[in-house]
């Protein structure tokens, strides 16, 4: 199979990379670009382990080629913060224990992100079926969805 | 001499009893003559056992010391997640 | 060793809900995990795994797979030793099938090649012929006579004789007359219960990097949940000495006892070993399923009697577990902790373990307890049920105390049961009204929790800060608890610790993280390990002073001098004894190295609420509470964190989880979309209360807090189902078809 040239906005950086046809956008992400922070749980979007999103749109990355992401705007979880400044999520994720093992936090946060970015207010409820396609099988949930909501709350300005 | 409380299923294996005595200070000289006076418990010694202490759970500590009247309750070797 | 340690005292530190040490690496990406290690002229590997439950392997051509270009190396089970270890023999054998295959997804072979596409080309011209064997998955069949034998000759002496040969272990525990005591009750009830085989489900799958040189030494990453465990196993599979093979754990994503044991490490190795180049390889999730280590199913009888005043007469359960096609011990653990909750004259608990063509079991989160105590505590609800009586009351009525024989054999030390009991009894939840259609339901759950093989080293660093090294893996925010604990004994600042994850090389042995014994364990050794740079600088403050050791005390964070003669001098703070460190005798560290006993037994209470919807037989979890003992709670978040996910686990457990085989013998559900854990639309906020009665056996009367949460929610929940819905169930998980079964029949 011949490779495809794609040239692509990655955390607001130009990338450009060869890959296969039937290569993934995780697999690029990870093996080729060494962006590592999307991980793969499970490899048939059921799990949001690989959440990024494709032109503000959430998407789990292992459903994605890589062809796909020719001159796209892609973000991971990698340019969440600013510099050395984490994102209000970051933060709450630590200071409120929201991850154990931590490997589906990229995931969540992606996610919780793109969620308030659409939805600055999300009711408990419109927060938990938003991120039921993004497992976590450490904390049972309730310290993530506290997390976000006390992020969203700082970032309205509540 | 000690009082050992064994598990049901080795009762086959010490004569038909549950509870057994040894003359013992420690837990490995406790093991040794379980062994020795029950050659059918060696097997289960030998894969692996937990030792009971007055309702403390050991599980190697060769040289705890059994004080006089002590409980001892043999029990599998225990593991966990 | 006396386990008199406790001594009350006021937490400067701990009890502290600090930022942990990994948090910012971790929100950003940057940790690294077993899947995101990469080396110079890596390799990528694949395992070619058996499509059948049980087969002979006749032969293998790897010839085409050998020539296909890019294929640096193709390993099969004729490459392995034989080993004379039976454990270690069936270690390997797990890891990669020599003669035959035992369960759907065994491996059979593996290639590393130039890239995973490669690979993959080159299983696909691996030709295996197998002769297909007659299959079993259901541990009740692999029980009967006839049934085709997973493995011959692997039953153990206690194994009564006559039993199928797929019966490898049996034990028996209890005391009393139970004719006399089933006599003395008003109802004597015996019910059977099923549980399913459930995945311990971390998202994170196994991954391992291996280089071995042609000298024979050997480095090993991988997600791991004790790489010391891993070194012992791999070293042996692959003929190393342990000092030439250094394994380090990446941060793990997940394990719950599932990753405390090789599945793909010694195949990387060999792989590695036969390229003369690094092997990456991971598992993808349909592998995850189908070959690591999940839990055992079980098929169970479980008979009480009860007065009507709600005193138990009477107990005994008979437990048979597959521990998949390997012997498992776990039936045991199962049988010493069904009755471990209750106070009882007469009581036996029976166990077997039966092979089975499914992957073998592995450790999750208190493992047999789940299943035994399910059966035990949904009996006892119905009973409560048939009387009237409160379930609680019950079970506080009849509760293990300090002076109980325990249904396993030793006498009860101080445990926390009754104070749980009185807790959750205390507590809002438990007398909030419930609306018509919702139904509620409690639970107790025990484990044992171990201590342990624990290596701790403490350096104190000349700016004043402190560095810990320690060697387990951190799986829920132990470098924050045991910094926490390093800082407390110090008397200085959380954040002047740091303490970090060593890899083989650079401490003694250590256990596997597992058993809820790492903040226990590896705390007590941290605490040691400071008292032992303690001394040490007290020496050279004395020095420095000209007056004797003795005369020397450790107070808030500095020494002082103590007693009458030891004369007036102002506090020598850590910092400064550390800063002047090199002119007073070099470098300061502490060491502990200890097998630490004395962890202490775990009882939880559980409440939860549930409303069954009549139409779909879909429950819903309203509300739960967790109630639980933690001695005392280092970092207070995450033993919540813990109690919550324990109680999530053992909600999928209930409701959801379970592995389907087929009549051929294969894994019908090895993906995360048909094997449904619980989500976040499914569930409330997790309420939690610790409780905190110190564990006489620690320093700071640290008690483990990780397994006991998985273990009530099986029956709490059966217990709520049958007082929404009406209908009494019997085996798990009551997935919405089987609950509307149960409510048509």
């Amino acid at each position: 199979m011949k490779s495809i040239p794609v040239s692509t906005t990655i955390n607001g950086d130009p990338y450009e990379f060869l890959c296969a046809p039937d290569e993934t956008l995780l697999d690029v992400l990870r093996n080729r670009l060494g962006l590592t922070g999307a991980k793969e749980g499970c490899g048939t979007g059921d799990c949001g382990a690989c959440s990024v999103t494709l032109n503000g749109r959430l998407v789990c990355s292992c459903l994605v080629l890589g062809a796909e992401a020719g001159g796209a705007e892609i973000t991971t979880i990698e340019g969440m913060a600013d510099g050395d400044e984490l994102h209000p999520l970051q933060r709450h994720f630590i200071d409120g224990a929201a991850l154990q093992c931590g490997v589906c936090t990229p995931g969540i946060l992606v996610a919780a992100k793109a969620l308030l970015d659409k939805n600055p207010d999300p009711t408990d409820e419109e927060l938990r079926y938003w991120l039921a396609g993004n497992l976590c099988r450490c904390t049972g949930y309730d310290k993530i969805i506290r997390a976000v909501q006390a992020a969203a709350a700082e970032m309205r300005g509540a | 001499m000690v009082k050992v409380l064994l598990w049901g299923s080795l009762r086959q294996a010490a004569d038909g009893l549950t509870e057994v005595e040894v003359d013992a200070g420690t837990f490995k000289a406790l093991l040794d003559r379980l062994a020795e006076a029950y050659p059918g418990l060696e097997p289960q010694i030998r894969r692996g056992v937990s030792l009971s202490l007055n309702g403390v759970i050991y599980r190697e500590a060769w040289f705890t010391e059994i004080p006089p009247d002590a409980e001892v309750v043999l029990m599998p070797y225990m593991t966990g997640g | 060793m006396a386990f008199d340690e406790y001594q009350k005292r006021e937490f400067k530190q701990v009890g502290k809900r600090v930022r942990r040490p990994d948090g910012v690496d971790k929100v950003t990406g940057r940790a690294m995990y077993g899947a995101d290690a990469t080396a110079p002229g890596m390799l990528w590997a694949r395992i070619l795994r058996s499509p059948h439950a049980h087969a002979r392997i006749r032969s293998i051509d790897t010839s085409a797979a050998m020539a296909l270009k890019g294929v640096r190396a193709v390993l099969t089970g004729a490459d392995l030793p034989d080993q004379e270890d039976v454990f270690i023999r069936d270690v390997q054998n797990n890891c990669m099938a020599k003669d035959k295959v035992l369960y759907d997804g065994h491996a059979v072979a593996a290639v590393a090649a130039v890239d995973i596409a490669t690979a993959k080309a080159a299983l696909k011209l691996i030709k295996v012929d197998y002769e297909i064997l007659p299959h079993v998955t259901d541990v009740d069949k692999a029980m009967a006579p006839g049934a085709p034998v997973v493995l011959d000759g692997r039953s153990l002496e206690s194994v009564p004789a006559g039993m199928s040969a797929n019966v490898t272990e049996h034990a028996e525990f209890g005391h009393g007359d139970l004719g006399a005591g089933f006599a003395k009750a008003d109802m004597v009830l015996e019910r059977s219960y099923k549980t399913p085989t459930a995945h311990q489900g971390y998202i994170e799958p196994h991954a391992a990097l291996a280089s071995v040189t042609s000298d024979g030494k050997a480095e090993l990453w991988c997600c791991t949940q004790g790489q010391f465990y891993v070194r012992t196993l791999c070293a042996a599979i692959m003929g190393m000495e342990a000092s030439q093979l250094r394994v380090t754990a990446s941060e793990i994503g997940g394990g719950f006892g599932g990753k405390t044991t090789v599945f793909i490490e010694p195949v990387a190795l060999a792989l590695a070993r036969k390229a003369g180049r690094p092997v990456k390889l991971v598992m993808n999730r349909d592998e995850v399923f189908r070959a690591t280590g999940p839990t055992v199913h079980s098929s169970m009888d479980v008979k009480i009697g009860m007065t009507k005043d709600g005193r138990i007469t009477a107990a005994e359960a008979k437990l048979r577990y597959s521990g998949g096609a390997f012997p498992s011990g776990t039936h045991s653990f199962g049988a010493q902790a069904a009755f471990a909750a209750y106070d009882l004259a007469a009581v036996r608990s029976y166990s077997w373990n039966v092979l089975t063509n499914r992957p073998k079991e592995a450790a999750y989160r208190a493992p047999g307890a789940p299943q035994a105590i399910y059966a035990v505590e949904a009996t006892i609800d119905e009973l409560c049920q048939h009387f009237g009586l409160d379930p609680l009351d019950v079970r506080l009525k009849n509760a293990a105390r300090k002076g109980t024989k325990s249904s396993y054999g030793p006498t009860f030390p101080d445990i926390g049961l009754v104070a749980t009991l009185e807790a959750a009894k205390a507590h809002p939840h438990y007398s909030a009204p419930l609306e018509p259609g919702q139904g509620r339901g409690i639970s107790c759950g025990f484990w044992f929790n171990f201590g342990g093989n624990s290596c701790v080293s403490l350096n104190i660093n000349t700016d004043g800060t402190v560095g810990v090294t320690e060697g387990n893996p951190d799986i829920g925010g132990s470098r924050a608890s045991i910094s926490l604990m390093a800082a407390e004994e110090l008397g200085i600042d959380y954040d002047r610790v740091r303490t970090i994850v060593a890899d083989t090389s650079s401490l003694g042995y250590n256990d596997v993280t597992d058993g809820s014994r790492v903040t226990f364990a590896v705390g007590l050794a941290t605490i040691k390990a400071a008292r032992d740079a303690v001394r040490v600088m007290c020496e050279r403050a004395a020095k420095i002073w000209g007056i004797d050791a003795d005369a020397v005390e450790w107070k808030d964070g500095a020494a002082v001098p103590a007693g009458p003669n030891a004369g007036k001098f102002p506090p020598m703070t850590l910092a400064e004894i550390a800063a002047v460190s090199f002119e007073t005798g070099g470098p300061i560290a502490g060491h502990h190295e200890v097998n630490v006993d004395g962890a202490g037994v775990s009882f939880g209470v559980h409440i939860v609420d549930i409303e069954v919807d009549k139409e779909t037989g879909a429950t819903k979890v309203l509300r739960y509470t967790v109630f639980q003992d933690a001695g005392k709670a280092v970092h207070p978040s995450y033993v919540e964190g813990q109690m919550q996910g324990g109680a999530v686990q053992g909600i999928g457990w209930a409701l959801n989880e379970e592995y389907i085989y087929g009549e051929d013998g294969r894994l019908q559900n090895p993906t995360f979309l048909d094997y449904r854990v619980p989500v976040a639309s499914d569930l409330p906020m997790i309420d939690t209360v610790i409780l905190e009665i110190p564990n006489p056996g620690h320093p700071y009367g640290v008690r483990g807090v990780g397994e006991t949460g998985i273990v009530p929610p099986l029956a709490a929940i059966t217990n709520a189902v049958c007082r929404s819905a009406g209908v009494r169930m019997h085996e798990l998980p009551m997935s919405p078809p089987r609950v509307l079964k149960a409510l048509s029949a």
